[in-house]
C-alpha cells in the first residue's frame, strides 16, 4: 500500500469515527421549565430537550429563525399538535401533559428532534 | 416594511374612519395606514416589528373600536408567506438550471463540441457556478451550518457537503492546474483527466430545489381540507336589535344574539329556530347530500346553507364553540398526531444521515484504494453520488402526508378521525359491536301498526287514542300523539282522563268510556280479545308493544308501537358482513324485542348481546376483544352514542360515535360519524384501509429507493455490470423520491369510499 493509500484509509476511519461520535454520542443538555420557555427554531431546536411538571400548563413559543422549509412545522404527536411556524414570528402552543414520561417533538419531515420530558 | 390588513370591528361611519386612521398613524413604526368602512379592512403599512400587532390593537382600542388580527380563523397570512416562498424558488430554479445547463453544455463529453468556445473555459464555468453555489446554495448552507452547531444533521447537510465537494475540487482543478501533478492523489500521470465539475454542483442545486419547489406545490395539497373547511365560514350575520336588522361581524354575534337568515344564505353560528321553517343543505358539514327540513325548535349548523325559507333562529354557540369549529380543531389535532407505523421510520430517519455521511467517507476509501485509474475522480464523484441520492425526506413525508389526506378525505365525508392511530387501526377491526337503541334504532318509538277489528277505520282508532293520550306523558303516548299529527287528524276534547299504572288509560269523548292498554287493562275491563290474540302475540313477537282500544267495553283496534330502525342500517351491516367483519349488537331489552331488531337489520341470533345493563357494556367489549384476539389478530369496534356507551367506546380498540350522540360519548371516540349515517360506518373502515395502503406503498418506495440507490451510487454493481451512477442523475432520482411520495398521498383524495 502506497502512503497516499494509507493516509486515505486512516483519514477515512477518522473521518467515520468522527461522524458517529459527531452526530450520534451526543449528550443532551436538558433545561428545566416552569410555566413558558422559548425554544429558537435554526438548525434544530434550542433548547432541544426541556422538562416540564405534570398536571401543569406550559406555554412553549416557537421562533423559527432558520428558512429551510425542514423546519416550517413543528410536531408534538403524543399532544395532537401540529403548527406552521411562520419565519420569525412567535407561535405559542400550550401542553398540559398528564403523566410523566419522555414526548418527543420534531419538524414536519422528522428530521429535527427535541424532547420533553414530564416530571 | 411591511404591509398587513386587519378587521376592524366596531365602525359605522365615516368620521369612525378617520378617528380609526389616525389611531393607527400613531403607532411608532406605522408609516400608513387606510381603512375602509365597506369592508371594514385597516390596511396598516409598518416597519417590521414583532410587537407591533399588539401595539395597533391597543391603539385601536383606546379609541373605542376593536383590531381583529386575520390570523387565527384563516390562513391568509400562511397562504401569501407560502406563495412568496415558492415565486422565490421559482427563479432560483429557472436560474440555477439555465447557468447549470450552460456549463453542462460545454463541459459533458458528447455534447462540448458544439458549445461556443466560451462556455468551455474553466474559468468562464467556475464564474457561473460561483452564484448557483454561494447564492441560490446558500440555503442549504443556511441549514446545514446552524444544524451542525447542535450537531444533527438534515436533508442540507447532505446536499451542502456533496455539491461542496465537487464545487471546491473544481475551483481547485481550474485555479491551480499546474499543482495537480504533483500532488500524490491517483495517479498523477493521468493529471490530464482532472477535468473541473461545475455542472455536477450546479445542476444538482437546480434539480433538488426544482424537487423541493413540486414537493412544496403538493404538499399544499394534502391540507386542503383544513383550508376548505375555513373558507365554509361565513363572514356576517343579519342580527336583529331594537326590531331592526343590522349586519355585524361573525367575530361579533354573541349567544343569544336573534339572526334572521333568508334563502340562499349562510347560516352564520350555531343555533336553534324561534320562527319560521326551511330545508337546509348541511352536506358541507356533515356530508349529508339531502337537504334537512327545519322547523321552530330545530337546531341548525353553523356555515350550512339555507335553501328555501326566511327563518329566525337564537345563537347558542359562537366562536370557538361552533360546531364547524370543533370540527377544525380535531381534523387538526388528527393531522398532528403520529400513526404507530410512523415508528420505525422515524428511528431510521433519525440514524440515516449520519450513516449515509459514513458511508459517503467508506465509498471514497474505497474507491481510492481499489478504484480503476483515475481513482481519485471515481472515489470523489462516487461519495457525491452517495451523499446527493440520499433522500431521508422521501422516508419523513411517507406517513403524515397520507395522513393529513386520509383525514381530510373522512372529514369531507362526514366521518372525523380523532387521531392517526385511529385511523391506522380501524383497518384491523374484524368484529364491531352495535349499541341498539339510537344507534341501530331511532330511540324513539313510533306507531308502526294499526289494525282495525271492528267498525271503526285505521284513522279513526289513532284519533280517538291520540285523543285519549295527549294528556299522559308515557313515551308511548308521545309516539300515538305524534302519529295523529303527521296524519294532520284533528282530536276531540277528553273529559275525566285517567292514567292507570301499569293499565294504560281511560276517558269520556262525547260520552262514550274511551280505554286504551295492555292485555291485564282489557282483561280488568272485561273487553274480549279472543278474536285477535293471534295478531298480538305475532306482533309482539317481533319486538312491538300493543295497545288495545275499546270504546264502552268493546274492542275496536289495535295500535303497535315499537322503536323502529334507523333508515339504512341494514345496508350499514351488509356492507360490513361483506367486508368479513362480525356484527354484534348489544342492548338492556329483553331478548324478544333484541332479536326482532336484529333480524330487521341482518345480525345472527347468537351475536345478540341482549338484558345487558349499562355498566356491563364495557365488560362484554373486553370479553369479545379476548376471545377475539385468541382466535384471530382483529380488532374490536364498538359503536355508540348514549352516555351509558362511553366507556365501552373508550375500551373498544375503535370507538366509533354517532354525531348526534352525547357529549361524552364523542370525547371519548376515536371516530365520530358527524354524518350520522351508519353506512359510515363501512366507509371508516374503507377509508382505514386506503389510507394504511398508500402508508405502506409510500414507505415501501422511500425505503426501498434508499436502500437500493445507496448502494448503486456506491458503486457495488461496478465490478459485475461497470454500471456507476452520475451525481447528475442522482440528484434527478432524489428530487423524484419526495415528489413520488407526495404525489402518491395526493391521490388518494380521488379514491372512493
Amino acid at each position: 500500500m502506497t502512503v497516499d493509500k494509507l493516509l486515505v484509509t486512516i483519514g477515512g476511519i477518522v473521518g467515520i469515527i468522527f461522524t458517529y461520535w459527531f452526530f450520534l454520542m451526543k449528550k443532551e443538555k436538558v433545561v428545566e421549565v416552569s410555566g413558558s420557555v422559548n425554544i429558537i427554531v435554526d438548525g434544530g431546536y434550542s433548547p432541544s430537550t426541556i422538562s416540564i411538571p405534570a398536571g401543569k400548563t406550559t406555554k412553549i413559543t416557537f421562533l423559527r429563525k432558520d428558512p429551510s422549509n425542514c423546519l416550517e412545522e413543528v410536531v408534538v404527536p403524543d399532544f395532537k399538535i401540529r403548527e406552521f411556524l411562520p419565519l420569525n414570528k412567535k407561535i405559542t402552543v400550550e401542553i398540559t401533559p398528564k403523566k410523566t414520561g419522555k414526548f418527543g417533538f420534531e419538524c414536519g419531515m422528522g428530521m429535527f428532534h427535541g424532547s420533553l420530558i414530564v416530571q | 416594511m411591511e404591509k398587513k390588513t386587519y378587521k376592524v370591528v366596531g365602525m359605522h361611519c365615516a368620521s369612525c374612519v378617520y378617528t380609526v386612521e389616525k389611531a393607527l398613524k400613531s403607532v411608532e413604526g406605522v408609516k400608513d395606514a387606510v381603512v375602509n368602512l365597506a369592508t371594514n379592512k385597516a390596511t396598516v403599512t409598518h416597519t417590521q416589528e414583532e410587537a407591533v400587532e399588539d401595539k395597533l390593537a391597543q391603539a385601536v382600542t383606546s379609541v373605542g373600536y376593536r383590531l381583529v388580527s386575520d390570523q387565527p380563523f384563516d390562513g391568509h397570512t400562511e397562504d401569501e408567506e407560502k406563495k412568496k416562498e415558492l415565486k422565490d424558488l421559482k427563479i432560483k430554479v429557472v436560474i440555477s438550471l439555465i447557468l447549470g445547463g450552460l456549463i453542462l453544455w460545454g463541459s459533458f463529453p458528447w455534447i462540448m463540441d458544439t458549445a461556443p468556445k466560451l462556455l468551455q473555459n474553466f474559468y468562464v464555468q467556475l464564474l457561473l457556478a460561483i452564484p448557483v453555489q454561494f447564492w441560490i446554495g446558500l440555503t442549504f448552507y443556511r441549514a446545514a451550518i446552524p444544524a451542525l452547531r447542535h450537531r444533527t444533521a438534515n436533508m442540507d447537510t447532505l446536499v451542502a457537503l456533496g455539491t461542496s465537494v465537487a464545487f471546491f475540487y473544481s475551483a481547485f482543478v481550474t485555479l491551480f492546474p499546474y499543482l495537480l501533478p504533483v500532488l500524490p492523489i491517483g495517479n498523477s500521470s493521468l493529471s490530464t483527466s482532472f477535468m473541473p465539475y461545475f455542472d455536477v454542483s450546479t445542476i444538482i442545486i437546480g434539480l433538488i430545489l426544482l424537487g423541493r419547489y413540486f414537493e412544496a406545490k403538493a404538499k399544499a395539497g394534502t391540507s386542503e381540507a383544513i383550508k376548505k373547511l375555513i373558507g365554509l365560514q361565513a363572514k356576517t350575520a343579519r342580527v336583529v336589535r331594537d326590531k331592526k336588522e343590522v349586519d355585524i361581524l361573525i367575530e361579533e354575534v354573541q349567544v343569544g344574539n336573534i339572526i334572521r337568515v333568508r334563502p340562499g344564505e349562510k347560516i352564520p353560528v350555531d343555533g336553534v329556530i324561534i320562527e319560521g321553517d326551511s330545508s337546509v343543505d348541511e352536506s358541507m358539514v356533515t356530508g349529508e347530500s339531502i337537504p334537512v327540513d327545519k322547523t321552530k325548535g330545530d337546531t341548525i349548523i353553523g356555515a350550512t346553507m339555507n335553501k328555501s325559507g326566511t327563518f329566525l333562529y337564537k345563537a347558542t354557540k359562537v366562536g370557538k364553540d361552533t360546531m364547524l369549529a370543533q370540527i377544525i380543531k380535531l381534523v387538526e389535532e388528527a393531522q398532528g398526531s403520529k400513526a404507530p407505523v410512523q415508528r420505525l421510520a422515524d428511528i431510521i430517519s433519525s440514524y440515516f444521515v449520519p450513516i449515509v455521511i459514513m458511508l459517503a467517507i467508506g465509498t471514497f476509501v474505497v474507491w481510492y484504494i481499489f478504484g480503476p485509474s483515475p481513482s481519485f475522480l471515481f472515489a470523489m464523484l462516487n461519495m457525491v453520488a452517495v451523499l446527493i441520492i440520499a433522500c431521508p425526506c422521501a422516508m419523513g413525508l411517507a406517513t403524515p402526508t397520507a395522513i393529513m389526506v386520509g383525514t381530510g378525505l373522512g372529514a369531507n365525508n362526514g366521518i372525523l378521525i380523532k387521531d392517526a392511530e385511529a385511523l391506522e387501526l380501524a383497518h384491523k377491526v374484524n368484529t364491531i359491536i352495535f349499541d341498539k337503541t339510537g344507534t341501530l334504532t331511532k330511540g324513539k318509538p313510533e306507531v308502526t301498526d294499526i289494525i282495525s277489528v271492528n267498525k271503526l277505520k285505521e284513522n279513526g282508532i289513532l284519533k280517538f287514542a291520540a285523543a285519549i293520550e295527549k294528556g299522559s306523558e308515557h313515551s308511548l303516548a308521545e309516539a300515538i300523539v305524534k302519529a295523529a299529527e303527521s296524519k294532520q287528524l284533528v282530536v276531540s276534547a277528553v273529559e275525566g282522563f285517567r292514567a292507570i299504572a301499569g293499565h294504560g288509560v281511560e276517558g269520556i269523548i262525547h260520552g262514550d268510556k274511551i280505554i286504551l292498554g295492555n292485555r291485564r287493562f282489557m282483561n280488568r275491563e272485561r273487553v274480549s280479545m279472543a278474536s285477535v290474540s293471534e295478531q298480538i302475540s305475532l306482533l309482539e313477537n317481533s319486538g312491538k308493544t300493543v295497545m288495545m282500544l275499546a270504546i264502552d267495553s268493546k274492542l275496536e283496534g289495535l295500535i303497535a308501537v315499537a322503536d323502529t330502525i334507523k333508515e339504512n342500517a341494514d345496508e350499514a351491516i351488509s356492507l360490513l358482513q361483506k367486508m368479513r367483519i362480525n356484527v354484534f349488537m348489544i342492548t338492556g331489552d329483553n331478548k324478544r324485542t333484541a332479536f326482532a331488531i336484529a333480524k330487521q337489520v341482518g345480525i345472527k341470533k347468537e351475536n345478540v348481546l341482549a338484558e345487558v345493563l349499562p355498566q356491563e357494556k364495557e365488560k362484554n367489549v373486553k370479553k369479545l376483544q379476548s376471545t377475539n384476539y385468541k382466535l384471530k389478530p382483529g380488532l374490536v369496534g364498538f359503536v355508540g352514542d348514549g352516555i351509558n356507551d362511553a366507556p365501552a367506546l373508550a375500551a373498544a380498540d375503535v370507538g366509533i360515535a354517532m354525531g348526534s350522540g352525547t357529549d361524552v360519548a364523542i370525547e371519548v371516540a376515536d371516530i365520530i360519524l358527524i354524518n350520522k349515517d351508519l353506512r359510515s360506518v363501512a366507509k371508516a373502515i374503507n377509508l382505514s384501509k386506503k389510507t394504511m395502503k398508500t402508508i405502506k406503498l409510500n414507505l415501501f418506495w422511500a425505503f426501498g429507493y434508499n436502500v437500493i440507490l445507496i448502494p448503486v451510487a456506491m458503486g457495488v454493481l461496478y465490478p459485475f455490470a461497470k454500471i456507476l451512477l452520475n451525481p447528475i442523475f442522482a440528484s434527478f432520482a432524489m428530487a423524484m423520491s419526495s415528489i413520488s411520495v407526495v404525489t402518491n398521498s395526493l391521490l388518494l383524495k380521488r379514491v372512493k369510499i
